[in-house]
Order: structure tokens, then C-alpha cells, then sequence
């Protein structure tokens, strides 16, 4: 038939934190470079780079792009940025998918790279621009608005309460506190984000990930070169991505149909029929609590409005029957948005190899989903890996 | 990688310098229209779209939220790449030939008018740490280059003006080009300096534009298209990525670039029948057409000076007028210059058509501080 | 290959005050062409109408105003101006600016809504700010109606329209 097959063989990343010492170049470097020896490959190894990071305005250079380049292996190479929002750290792997299953190249280095903290006064600055510039923003519109605008219509629909979903928060945060990565990992109780700060009602202080710095890479390699690297490949079987309108306001936003018809795609691609059934570990963005739920019926993980309860019920525990952000996600590990999504596809090959240590799920899993969302409450993207 | 990969439909909407009739979205819309009526293609029937764009370039953090109407391709798969549209072009054949999409589109546009402060846009390209803070103004590298290009090739600040006269010559002869000209070498000499030894008609202008090109795989284009043009290589490359460290002389990523899109196609420079390079500045056709391979280092200048890259000559340069002559749409600069060797293949590009095309380079560069750029070798067989 | 210990140095605040930084304020200012969809639905918008286009092919009448449909890409056939009355599909309570500074105790709180447009398709709504309502009062699904600028001071833009407050 002639599809090429692609594997994930290694994989880097550094800690998350708030504002890092390291330039952008630097981190991208300190990942990339743990990506490569963790396979005992060399730079000049690598054929091609493809590097996934949000928006310029948080690292304050315009095509930012090029000013990472140098630092993550790009001088004299075939090198290129990808740049879909919020989705941008699943979609760098199925950037680099598309360079190996090509046969353009048999190992492909990707990157996700995030320096929020050089943005001053506030990251959140970067956001006031992705609004319309002529409808919306001369409203003043903040970030925080369509979160809590789409928390508002998604509990309503469901009759859900913040206690739900901060059920999410908590799991997450505890998850973290065995990932090295880990920003701001700790035993919370639901009581304690319920009382935290509010910020724009439902929203509240600790049900939001917090922006920070951070890098995360991995190496894919065609099939042959792949099984003379390691013995344990992590197969990237199903890629999806899928972009709705930018006309957000029309559409009703207690559901993610874009992460659905994105899951489908790689579903399809991977074989899956029965994703409830066969997945066996997720880890969909959790930037904000609910959105977790949101993602997971979205990836067609549960039925619509289950994914609370199943989540009250231990169902998305690390020894729940769907282990759902087992790395402790945005929520616990941090959000430096590109490097979160890749260190969520991290997860998955490092689970599906037995190599997570302490976060480790039980069972042996062998099929995972990661899941990245991003740009105006419209875009999925969507990786299936299979050991 | 299965089969050839083609251009079946091409769409453009400007060029010009200002477009204040439509917004971006219908611009891009125009371009589309006329590119799925080529293609005889719905977007409802194309797989997957790419645009080229930078954030900054549009005024908006994120600008990919922002694309998918205007392409027809609201939840569909669609992705931005932060990049230059052939480099964007690249990315579809590569999604082609992994067997799993049959035909991809690929989106870039240029509202420069737009951005108030393009200047400081610009600077704000620079390394905040190491350039920023010396010089304000981006261009000052491009004079660094010129000067370094100049003294290591040979080549005259004469035979650069000439690159001028020539391109902005060609650019009356093509109706999509927004900066033609009569021009004399004397006047672009005595243009005033920018960054000497570059001087103000040494640079391209700005313009306003979208271009739109669909790309099918061979069993889909050969049952659409009656005239396919074939991408027969598609590479880009980036050279030394801090502009300290680079060697200012040579453009490197047009070589390695070129050394790669070259062996995709199995074709050498001598197959090459007419050639679009990037001219962003003037030196730069010539820097190019050296690195390329098109020209013996240090040929370049002479080879401009005595006709041979004119329209009647051995090896027509830039036919279109280049940026210097239909104005420079940054990412979509490089849509202009596959749209003009598509029309060179087809035989339809007119008043400014070349002779015996058959096969022909497309090559860009993405602007100061950058050394990326790719190359494509398309042909109509 | 478990992996055990990251890179990167995180800074405490005091690290970070103390730390060498380059600051810069670029000056980034853009004037968008409106173009045809948009300049028609900011001119409405001075009229003290909110004009919406529709489209034969779907039967859709969609806010904002637009040139083109975009889900079956052709031309729209033509504008309308729908009532400057709607329903709340959902709104916020927000405490703090766009900067994410906080609004003191006693500033109103910022109430932002997504508002479904009487006389548009179901479900066609638009971002914008309720007014003259308590925000323990507000509900998904209350019926608002635009309170507009005095005529003389429209300017076409989005901010013609103050805010959308209750129907009594």
C-alpha cells in the first residue's frame, strides 16, 4: 500500500517553571539535546527538525521561529515551524509525522518550546489579541472570558457543579507530584479550589494551569531505523488535527465537535472502533479543570456529560479503567503551552514502554491518545501511539 | 514516497500596494475562488490546507484561528506553519506522499498596507539580546550582507542597480506586478543610501496580495488537469541560525536547498529553462543565482549586465519582475513566484512569456535576520 | 529510559528581579481594511442596526455580516438587519482587566456574554457586555436588548452598541 510507518524512539524534556533562567533557544536546546542521547543519536543524525511553539508574543521576537533555531538544531537543516495555537504541542509530532511517513526524511527531530515569562507586565497579554480585532476587542475582552463563558455553558448543559470539576484539579496536581517536570504539584482537596480566588465566574484560581517556560522534544524515525534503535518503539498509528470557524460565537460551546472530528481521523487512521474500549491511557489538555471533561467526551472516551461522574468514580485514576492524564497534565505539571502538549505524547511513550517509573499505570498499557486544543475554542489535535 | 506530485489549480488577488476594498479574509477568498475553479475542485473534495503565515505580520496573536473561512475549510484538517509559502508548499507534497491525502491547499497573503509600524515589526525579528539593542533597524543586516556579497564575488553595486532596471522592467509586461517601471542604472545609484552600500531602490517595496495553489497527487491530477505542472523537487533549509556566525557572502540555504530539490527531481542546473529567485534586495538575485548554482560565483553580475537573465535571454531571471517589480508579499512572495512558473509552463504567461519553458526554479528567502529559504523545481512533463 | 531529572533553572522572584534583562517596547500598530462583509456590518452598526448576511445555499442568516458563506464558499446573497434583541447563551462574572489586574471591590464587575441575535439562525450569537443588571440576577437564557449610543456619537464600531441589559 505504501504507508510508512513511524515511530517515537526517544524523548526530553526540561523542568517546567515559572520564568526560567534559560533563553528560548536554550531550553529548546536542554530538550533537545536529552531527545538525542536518550537514543544515542547525534545531531548530524537528525535529517530534518520541525519545532511547535505558541504565540510570538510571549517570547517577544517577531518570527520567533527563527531565533529558536540555533538552539534547537536547525543551523544547516532542513528546519521548519509549525503553529496551530494552543494545539501546537500534539500537532509538532504530527508535524514530524508527516516528514517521515513521507519518506522525506528517516528521523525527524520535534521540538515544543515556551517562554511565557519574558512577556511583561502578564502573559495574558499576548491573548488580547486573538480576539477579532474589529468586532471584539474593542470590548476589552480578557482570556479568562472564554473559559469561563465556555465552563458556564458546558455545566449548564449537564447540570454540572464546580465541585465536579474540581475533582479534575486535584487528581492532576496529585498525579504531578511524581513527575520531575512538576510546577506546581501538591495534595489539594476540592474545598481548597473551590475557595481559591476567583478570576471570572465559574473560573477560579486553581482551576487554571499556570503559564510558565519550558521545553519538550522527541526523535521519530522511519520503521527500520527505528527497530535498530530500540527495541521498544512507540508506533504514532492515528494523527488527527481539525480547525472549526473562526466565527466562535455561533457555535455552542458546551461540546468540542473540531476534537471530535480530529479524534475520528486518527482513530480511523489507527484502526480503533470502540476508543472507550481500546484506549487504554489518555491524556487529553487540561489547561482549565473542566476542559479535561470536555476533551475526554470529545475524544469519544465517554458518553456526553459522563465525564464528571466517571471522574467522581475513580474511572480516570492512574488505577482507574481509563487512566486520564496519569502525568498530572497542565493542572499539575504546568502549562508552557507548546512543551505541555508534547509532554503529554511523552507520557504515552514513556507509559506504553513501562518506563514512567512512580506514575507507572498498572496492566501494561498498549494503545494511548494525546490530545492538544487551541486558537479561538477551535482547534483538535490529536495523536494515537501503540507500543 | 508513490507517485508525482502537481500544481492543478493556481489563484492570485493583488499584487499592489494597498487594497483597501477587501479585508484579508476576501482576499484570500478571491484567491481561493479561483484556484478550486481551476482544480475543478470544492474545498469540500480537498483533503487538507496549509497556510503561511506570521503572527505579527497580521496583527493578531494566534492568526490560524483566523484562516479556515476564507479557504472553505471550517472543521476540516488545516494548519499554519510560520514560514514561507514555498516552504508551506513542501510541507503538502510531503503530505501527499505519505500516501494518506490526495490533494492539499496551500494559502499565503500579504496586507503590509496594513501594518502601520512595518519598520518596527521588522526589528522586532532581531535577537532581543544581541542585535536589538545595537540597531534599531532590521535592514541594517541586508547592507552588512550586500557589502561582504559584493567584496567576496566580485560582483559591482553597477550590476546590482541593473537587477533593478531589469526587474522592475519585466514587471510592465506582467498584470499582476504593482511596481513596474522604466528605470536607468543612474537612478537606482543616486536612490539614496538605506544601508550602504544599500540604497532605497536596492529594496523591494511592499505589497498587498494572496495567492492560492492547489497540489494533487499524479492519479488525481492526470484524471482533473489537462496541463499539470509537476513538483519535481521541493526543499527548504536554514543556514547558521545567529547572524554573527553566518557567513554573510554565500546564501547557504539556497544552496543546500538546492543541492536537495535538485537530486529529487534528478535534474541539474543545466535543466533549469528560466528561474524565480528571491530579490527582496538586489543584491540578492545575484547572491542567489551564485548559490544556486545558476551562475559561477562572481559570474552573476556580468551575466545581468549582457542580457543573459533578461526575458529574451539564455536563462530569463525573474520574468515576473520579481519583488522588486510586483512588490514584495513577505510570505507570499514565493506564492507569486510559483504562480509565475506555472503560467511560464503553461504557456500563459503572455506579453512576458519565455521561450522553450519546460522546466523551471522557484526559489525564497524569508527576509532579514532569517537564512531560510526554500527551492522548488517544477516542470510541465 | 525513565526519565529522573530535567534540566532548566527556575528563578524565584527575588532571582528574577536581580537577573540581567533586556527590556523592549515594540511599537506594533495596524490599521485593518475592513473590506465589504465587515465595513457593511460597522456602517449598519452607526445606523443603530446589527446587520447580518444570509446565504440561499444553506438558508443560514449569519452575524456578523460577511461577503461570503463560508461553509458552502460563495458569495452571500445579500444583508439584513436582524432586531438589536437576543437571548444569553452564556455569560461570566469577571473580577479582573485584560491586563489580569484586579477591578477594585467596588467597580462593577465586567459581565461578558455571548448573546443569540433575535432574527439570526439559531444560534448565532455575538460576544458582548451585559449592563444595568446585578450579576446574581443574570441567567442563561434571559432575554436582553441592546442599549445603544445617542446617534451623534456612533462611530461604527462594535462599541456603538454600550451594552445589552435585561427586557423588563
Amino acid at each position: 500500500m505504501g504507508y510508512r510507518r513511524v515511530a517515537i524512539v526517544g524523548a526530553g524534556l526540561t523542568k517546567f517553571v515559572r520564568r526560567a533562567q534559560e533563553t528560548g533557544p536554550e531550553l529548546s536546546w536542554q530538550a533537545s539535546k536529552m531527545a538525542l542521547d536518550s537514543c544515542s543519536l547525534r545531531l548530524k543524525d537528525v535529517e530534518m527538525i520541525t519545532l511547535g511553539s505558541a504565540p510570538d508574543g510571549f517570547d517577544g521576537v517577531h518570527m520567533k521561529g527563527e531565533y529558536l533555531l540555533s538552539g534547537a538544531g536547525g543551523s544547516n537543516k532542513s528546519y521548519i515551524r509549525n503553529f496551530v495555537g494552543g494545539g501546537t504541542g500534539v500537532f509538532a509530532p504530527i508535524h514530524g509525522w508527516m516528514h517521515v511517513a513521507s519518506g522525506a526524511c528517516d528521523v525527524c527531530l520535534v521540538v515544543a518550546e515556551e517562554k511565557m515569562s519574558s512577556c511583561h507586565p502578564t502573559p495574558q497579554g499576548a491573548f488580547i489579541t486573538i480576539f477579532d480585532h474589529t468586532t471584539e476587542q474593542p470590548l476589552k475582552p480578557t482570556l479568562i472570558w472564554i473559559f469561563a463563558l465556555e465552563m458556564r455553558r458546558y455545566m449548564e448543559r449537564y447540570g454540572l457543579t464546580r465541585a465536579d470539576i474540581a475533582r479534575v484539579a486535584v487528581k492532576n496536581k496529585k498525579n504531578a507530584m511524581d513527575h520531575p517536570s512538576a510546577q506546581v504539584a501538591g495534595e489539594y482537596t476540592v474545598d481548597d479550589i473551590l475557595n481559591s480566588e476567583v478570576l471570572a465566574e465559574p473560573v477560579h484560581r486553581l482551576d487554571i494551569s499556570p503559564a510558565g517556560d519550558g521545553a519538550a522534544a522527541v526523535v521519530l524515525a522511519s520503521e527500520d531505523v527505528a527497530k535498530r534503535l530500540t527495541d521498544r518503539p512507540v508506533w504514532l498509528d492515528g494523527v488527527g488535527w481539525n480547525l472549526d470557524t473562526s466565527y466562535w460565537a455561533t457555535k455552542d460551546l458546551y461540546y468540542p465537535r473540531y476534537v471530535e472530528k480530529a479524534a475520528r481521523m486518527a482513530y480511523d487512521m489507527a484502526g480503533i472502533k470502540e476508543p472507550h474500549k481500546e484506549i487504554q491511557v489518555a491524556e487529553p489538555y487540561d489547561p482549565f479543570d473542566y476542559k479535561e471533561l470536555h476533551h475526554m467526551e470529545g475524544l469519544l472516551l465517554c458518553p456526553r456529560g459522563e465525564a464528571a461522574r466517571l471522574t467522581a468514580e475513580g474511572y480516570t485514576a492512574r488505577t482507574g479503567n481509563l487512566p486520564t492524564c496519569p502525568s498530572g497534565g497542565a493542572l499539575g505539571v504546568g502549562n508552557p503551552i507548546a512543551a505541555t502538549g508534547l509532554m503529554k505524547v511523552i507520557e504515552l511513550f514513556l507509559q506504553l514502554r513501562g518506563e514512567a517509573g512512580k506514575r507507572q499505570i498498572p496492566g501494561k498499557p498498549r494503545v494511548g491518545v494525546a490530545q492538544a486544543w487551541g486558537d479561538l475554542m477551535q482547534v483538535g489535535t490529536v495523536v494515537v501511539c501503540r507500543s | 514516497m508513490n507517485g508525482r506530485v502537481a500544481i492543478i489549480g493556481i489563484g492570485t488577488e493583488g499584487f499592489s500596494p494597498v487594497t483597501p476594498h477587501l479585508s484579508f479574509k476576501e482576499l484570500t477568498y478571491c484567491a481561493a475562488v479561483k484556484a478550486y475553479r481551476q482544480a475543478g475542485l470544492h474545498p469540500k473534495e480537498i483533503d487538507s490546507f496549509i497556510t503561511a503565515s506570521e503572527d505579527f505580520m497580521e496583527g493578531y496573536s494566534i492568526f490560524d484561528e483566523y484562516v479556515p473561512d476564507q479557504m472553505g475549510a471550517v472543521m476540516r484538517p488545516v494548519h499554519t506553519v510560520t514560514a514561507e509559502f514555498l516552504q508551506a508548499l513542501g510541507v503538502g507534497v510531503m503530505m501527499i506522499n505519505t500516501a494518506r491525502f490526495k490533494t492539499i491547499a496551500v494559502e499565503a497573503h500579504s496586507k503590509a498596507s496594513n501594518i502601520k509600524t512595518l519598520h518596527d515589526v521588522k526589528a522586532f525579528a532581531l535577537d532581543p539580546v544581541y542585535l536589538r539593542p545595537l540597531e534599531e533597524d532590521a535592514e541594517f543586516l541586508a547592507g552588512l550582507e550586500m557589502r561582504r556579497f559584493l567584496r567576496d564575488s566580485g560582483n559591482t553595486e553597477e550590476q546590482c542597480a541593473q537587477v533593478v532596471v531589469k526587474n522592475r522592467g519585466n514587471a510592465l509586461l506582467n498584470p499582476l506586478a504593482g511596481h513596474g517601471a522604466k528605470l536607468r542604472v543612474d537612478d537606482v545609484m543616486a536612490s539614496g543610501a538605506v544601508s550602504t552600500p544599500l540604497k532605497r531602490l536596492d529594496a523591494a517595496a511592499a505589497a498587498d496580495g494572496a495567492v492560492m495553489v492547489v497540489l494533487a497527487a499524479e492519479d488525481v491530477a492526470r484524471s482533473l488537469c489537462a496541463n499539470p505542472v509537476w513538483v519535481d523537487g521541493v526543499s527548504w533549509f536554514s543556514a547558521e541560525g545567529n547572524p554573527w556566525s553566518r557567513d554573510l557572502g554565500v546564501a547557504n540555504y539556497a544552496k543546500l536547498a538546492a543541492r536537495k530539490a535538485f537530486a529529487m527531481a534528478g535534474k541539474t542546473v543545466r535543466d533549469v529553462d528560466f528561474a524565480e529567485v528571491c530579490d527582496e534586495y538586489s543584491y540578492k538575485e545575484l547572491q542567489h543565482l551564485e548559490s544556486l548554482g545558476l551562475a559561477r560565483p562572481g559570474e552573476a553580475g556580468y551575466l545581468t549586465e549582457n542580457g543573459f537573465t533578461s526575458l529574451n535571454g539564455d536563462l530569463p531571471v525573474n520574468a515576473s519582475g520579481g519583488s522588486l517589480g510586483v512588490g514584495h508579499a513577505f510570505e507570499a512572495s514565493g506564492g507569486m513566484k510559483v504562480v509565475e512558473a506555472v503560467l511560464q509552463l503553461r504557456g500563459e504567461a503572455g506579453a512576458h512569456q519565455v521561450k522553450n519553458a519546460r522546466t523551471g526554479l522557484v526559489q525564497s528567502w524569508r527576509g532579514v535576520p532569517t537564512a531560510t529559504g526554500a527551492v522548488a523545481i517544477l516542470s510541465n512533463e | 529510559m525513565e526519565i529522573k531529572k530535567v534540566p532548566c533553572k527556575g528563578l524565584s522572584t527575588e532571582e528574577y528581579d536581580k537577573a540581567l534583562k533586556v527590556d523592549w517596547q515594540p511599537e506594533l500598530a495596524y490599521a485593518w481594511d475592513n473590506g465589504i462583509g465587515i465595513g457593511a456590518y460597522l456602517a449598519a452598526l452607526k445606523e443603530g442596526k446589527i446587520l447580518a448576511a444570509k446565504c440561499d445555499g444553506c438558508g443560514r442568516i449569519m452575524l456578523p455580516a460577511r461577503a461570503f458563506c463560508e461553509l458552502c464558499f460563495r458569495p452571500t446573497d445579500g444583508y439584513v438587519a436582524v432586531h438589536d434583541t437576543g437571548v444569553v447563551n452564556t455569560f461570566a462574572v469577571s473580577h479582573v482587566n485584560w491586563d489580569a489586574s484586579r477591578l477594585k471591590e467596588k467597580d462593577p464587575r465586567h459581565l461578558p456574554a455571548v448573546i443569540e441575535i433575535d432574527g439570526a439562525s439559531k444560534g448565532q450569537g455575538i460576544l458582548h457586555i451585559l449592563g444595568n443588571v446585578k450579576p446574581g440576577d443574570v441567567k442563561i437564557g434571559m432575554k436582553v436588548r441592546a442599549v445603544w449610543k445617542p446617534a451623534g456619537e456612533r462611530t461604527g464600531s462594535i462599541t456603538d452598541i454600550l451594552f445589552f441589559e435585561p427586557v423588563k
